[in-house]
């Protein structure tokens, strides 16, 4: 029972995460491609937490901690370029 | 069923609750106009999916093995945390970045502050006799 609804998230989880790299590929302008790769970071720490609880396993959760940190990084850069043109900047305010 | 099944029962249910909210944002993202609305169920409905989803396994691991994982606890404040700001500061860009809005979106309250915005940053950097840089032109420019 338990197993089944494990399965069924998961799969539910797949099938998000495969609309979103469908909104990715077709997104009309890159703030919608980034909305998009936001979610399917978020989506994949979610079924990680799911994939660790169906192999009973605690090994997986410090992936959690790195893959969430990542994509929050991961965005922030990306802004900051559509913003800017430059992730770095290096002009000083004088 | 013991104490301990019910308990695994009520995990894998918060962790089903989650993959629906997730599927829920998944439609939200492919059905919605613009990349406006988009981030509404971008950043909402995967926050609560994912909080959802991380509270049951930390249920699940508590029951099951009497294992507090504060690894998991440290991952739903950090997601909880930082989904708001990443929804934030990516829509704060796109709209700088002047992105085409829905046809059906009825009014743009900001537009008009900006506008007066930029025209007094004009005349202020025209009055001290400043050089204006090419800065500009590029926030100008429509990113497709």
């Amino acid at each position: 029972m338990i197993q089944g609804m494990l399965t069924a998230a998961l799969v539910l989880y797949g099938i998000s995460i495969c609309i979103s790299v469908f909104r990715i590929i077709i997104g009309p302008s890159l703030p919608d491609r980034i909305v998009a790769l936001d979610m399917v970071g978020v989506m994949l720490v979610s079924s990680i937490a799911i994939v660790s609880v169906m192999l009973t396993t605690t090994a997986f959760l410090e992936v959690i901690l790195i893959l969430a940190i990542l994509a929050f990084i991961s965005t922030i850069a990306f802004s900051k370029y559509i913003e800017r043109g430059t992730i770095l900047e290096y002009r000083r305010d004088d | 069923m013991s104490i301990d099944a019910t308990i695994e029962f009520i995990a894998a249910l918060f962790m089903l609750g989650g993959a629906m909210m997730a599927f829920i944002s998944a439609i939200g993202i492919i059905r919605l106009p613009d990349v406006f609305t988009r981030s509404h169920a971008g950043t909402k409905s995967s926050t609560l999916a994912v909080l959802l989803t991380l509270m049951g396994a930390f249920i699940y691991f508590a029951a099951n093995q009497g294992f507090y994982s504060v690894r998991l606890l440290l991952g739903i404040a950090f997601v909880f945390l930082t989904a708001p700001v990443a929804g934030h500061v990516i829509i704060r860009a796109a709209y700088r970045a002047n992105v085409k809005m829905a046809d059906t979106t009825v009014e743009d309250e900001l537009k008009d502050v900006m506008d007066k915005v930029r025209e007094e940053a004009k005349k202020e950097r025209s009055e001290s006799g400043e050089v204006i840089i090419e800065d500009e032109k590029v926030s100008d420019k429509e990113h497709s």
